[in-house]
């Protein structure tokens, strides 16, 4: 092998590793039905794994909408999952924000809890401390709106969860590279 | 013109000749338009998965794009083993269902199925077409997406109340989905780095597959070349197979599974290993860590998503595979290296080594009265219909007849070999051989067939007689599943769990039960009677050879191995070859 130059050789540098690595997609679609069935049907028929999942029209007059998908996999399997949706005949665009750069990736959470007394008060001090905003209050309850990266929103469910909380509703994550670059 | 008669005239405008269908309520609009109307023929086959195995056949044997024609429910649930059969092997049709009124649709109508849903996974791309403006546009670019890029089924599905509107028709140009766009040309210096590669080769090899004759005659005519201005050593997928011709010295025969000892001990031991239009499927590859482990890998597929999916290659060129190798030629001449003649010649005296085994002999014993070795059988085939001065089109079904006829059967051009390749089909081959001989109908057409897969599409019988197809099924009757039977006494012990064809119908009295002529090969004094009776027969003929029951398929690689690992023989002689 070392008559052959060593410099075509991409494989020398690219051993298949087996640890697991993340990826954000953000996918540009066609808005037309059947093509998010599509996007999670290649997901479940090929044994990937999604993480999150967000989806809605991006562009003025709704004929474009913008996936965003967080999973995981060796990096042979993320590759796969990048051309295996770049392959669907209404997908414009893939790209892997974590391969492109930096980015901003955001999650809305609400979350119910349900106490009284000592523990309200305290929810609600801890809320004003991650800038939660309550956006449904009775006498027994509040909803808490959160803004942020999925490991703040964790972490404050977590501070709520011995103070009553009872429910829970998240977006999973949106996505978006940092800088002029567009995708 | 209503829409059925909008669809029709799409079909014609887009050169569509044939149709291969099965009528049914929702498509009955269709069906009357067809019957009033002169241009398009349409084949009428007994089960919907038959007339997307014909159209899948008659798209392989042509380079044209298959058409099925199937009504709601269960006439598209029953095309979805077809679809998937042409997805898998990359091959262009479009299938066009019927679907219940629009305004039933989700209500569980009366042969309602949700189609699109179904089949979403079986097929390139499908669409339920919804405004009867567009139903034009959406046969149009159908056709485009099945036959550009990768080729692949794509299904539209249409409902009855758009088959019946009264649509406005103007012949237009095909829209394209903006966001489908096929690269076909290569990377220049993709092409650059992979000729360098080769040139500086001392044990290469080409490993090609039906991208080549996928991508036209023009590929397979470049890859003679570039084989011979190369010197180097060349084998074959199941898909590839005719793309170079069989009867070249500089051919190694079929690699994988049921491969060569040759083609799988060079693919072992290469230092370049030339992919071209094959993707590196487990039946190819064995053991993937151990596959062709030291070899610098280029791969040429026109599907991205087939680039690195299994092996991680060196040199990826994603385009057109004619055009890549048109631009491998061009490339050749430019380099300033030239080839390490001492090493290739060292390279190819160690392949005679391996072709010396004769990993393809068998023992047939020619006394009167003899046991027919279906091997041999398949053999003689090839060899009475060379005699004649003939060029067969051949389908088969899927099992040890198959793998039988990839080694037997030398193929010399591409197109004649219409096989179940990724998916595995039994009961493809004689709906297969309906097609091709729709499409050349003065061809020598054979289904070489096993008595188990036969008997899942048998119906078509009935189609081969209302059109008086004169081909020929070539029964190797074993009755025995013979490839599970195979398995189970190589890997299970020996137990036979259901693999037996029990109960089996006496084939020359089913051939004429559908008024075709029936014939049958007992033992080997009567093979080449029966099988030149056969030739000579004008019209259709049920050939049906009893075959040595237990006979198994060698070389074989078991799965999972890698490829020096290969037995050659039957286990008990324990044949294991070390290398």
């Amino acid at each position: 092998m070392d008559y052959i130059d060593k410099k075509i050789l991409q494989n020398s540098a690219q051993q298949e590793k087996d640890e697991f690595i993340k990826a954000v997609f953000s996918l540009i679609v066609e808005n037309e039905s059947g093509v998010l069935s599509r996007v999670i049907g290649l997901f479940a028929g090929r044994g990937y794994n999604i993480e999150s999942l967000t989806v809605a029209p991006v562009d003025d007059c709704g004929r474009k909408s913008r996936i965003n998908i967080l999973t995981s996999g060796t990096p042979m399997v993320i590759n796969q999952i990048k051309e295996q949706l770049n392959k669907q005949i209404p997908v414009y665009q893939v790209v892997n924000l974590c391969q492109q750069g930096p980015y901003v990736a955001r999650e809305l959470a609400l979350i119910k809890v349900v106490s009284k007394g000592s523990e309200r008060a305290e929810a609600l001090n801890l809320a004003d401390a991650f800038r939660a905003q309550v956006v449904d209050a009775s006498v027994d309850s509040l909803v808490f709106e959160l803004t942020g990266k999925t490991e703040k929103i964790d972490a404050f469910v977590d501070l709520l969860r011995p103070l009553g909380l009872v429910e829970l509703s998240r977006t999973g994550i949106a996505a978006i590279g940092r800088g002029c670059q567009t995708i | 013109m209503t829409g059925a008669e909008v669809l029709l005239q799409v079909l014609a405008d887009l050169g569509v000749e044939v149709i291969f269908g099965y009528p049914g309520g929702a498509v009955l609009p269709i069906y009357d338009a067809i019957f009033q109307q002169g241009k398009i023929r349409h084949i009428l086959t007994r089960h919907e998965q038959a007339a997307v195995h014909a159209a899948e056949a008659y798209a392989r044997s042509t380079g044209k794009i298959g058409v099925a024609l199937v009504t709601s429910g269960p006439g598209a649930t029953n095309t979805v083993t077809g679809l998937v059969d042409a997805l898998m092997d990359s091959i262009p049709i479009v299938c066009i269902s019927g679907q219940v009124f629009s305004n039933l649709i989700g209500n569980d109508a009366f042969q309602e199925a949700d189609t699109v849903g179904i089949t979403r996974a079986a097929t390139k791309f499908n669409y339920l077409v919804k405004e009867k403006e567009k139903l034009a546009d959406k046969i149009r670019e159908a056709f485009y997406i099945a036959g550009s890029g990768r080729p692949g089924p794509v299904l539209v599905d249409i409902p009855k109340d758009l088959q019946l509107a009264q649509i406005p028709y103007s012949k237009k140009e095909t829209k394209i989905h903006p966001s489908y766009k096929p690269v076909t040309e290569p990377s220049h210096q993709a092409i650059k780095d992979a000729v360098k590669a080769m040139k500086k080769a001392k044990r290469p090899i080409f490993y090609t597959g039906g991208g080549i004759i996928n991508s036209g005659p023009h590929a397979s005519e470049g890859l003679r070349e570039l084989v011979k201005i190369s010197g180097f050593p060349c084998t074959s997928t199941l898909m590839g197979l005719g793309a170079y011709p069989a009867s070249d010295k500089q051919f190694l025969g079929m690699l994988g599974m049921h491969g060569t000892y040759e083609a799988n001990l060079a693919t072992h031991g290469c230092d370049v290993l030339i992919a071209l239009g094959a993707r590196f499927d487990d039946r190819v590859t064995g053991s993937v860590k151990d596959f062709s482990p030291n070899a610098l890998k280029i791969h040429a597929d026109i599907d991205p998503s087939q680039i690195n999916k299994i092996i991680l290659v060196d040199i990826p060129i994603i385009g057109d595979v004619a055009r890549t190798i048109e631009l491998m030629i061009e490339e050749w001449d430019k380099q300033p290296i030239s080839v390490d003649q001492d090493a290739l010649k060292e390279w190819w005296d160690q392949i005679e080594q391996w072709r010396g085994v004769d990993c393809l002999k068998y023992q047939q014993d020619m006394q009167a009265g003899e046991v027919i070795k279906p091997q041999h059988a398949i053999r003689r085939l090839s060899e009475l219909v060379r005699a004649k001065g003939k060029e067969a089109y051949i389908s088969t079904e899927v099992g040890q007849h198959q793998m039988w006829t990839a080694q037997y059967f030398p193929f010399e051009s591409p197109n004649h070999f219409m096989t179940s390749g990724g998916l595995g089909t039994m009961g493809y081959g004689l709906p297969a051989a309906v097609g091709i001989q729709i499409a050349h109908p003065d061809a020598l057409v054979i289904d070489i067939a096993g008595e188990a897969s036969t008997m899942m599409n048998i119906q078509e019988l009935a189609t081969i007689k209302q059109y008086r197809l004169p081909l020929k099924v070539f029964i190797l009757n074993n009755r025995y599943m013979g490839m599970v039977r195979q398995w189970q006494e190589l890997i299970h012990g020996g137990r036979y769990s259901e693999s037996y064809s029990e109960s089996l119908p006496d084939f020359v009295k089913l051939a004429e039960s559908f008024g075709i002529k029936g014939m049958r090969a007992r033992t080997i004094d009567e093979l080449d009677i029966m099988v030149n009776a056969m030739l000579d027969e004008p019209g259709p003929v049920v050939m049906e050879i009893q075959v040595e029951r237990e006979e198994n398929c060698f070389p074989m690689i078991p799965a999972g191995a890698p490829h020096n690992q290969i037995l050659l023989g039957p286990v008990k002689e324990k044949t294991k070859i070390a290398s």
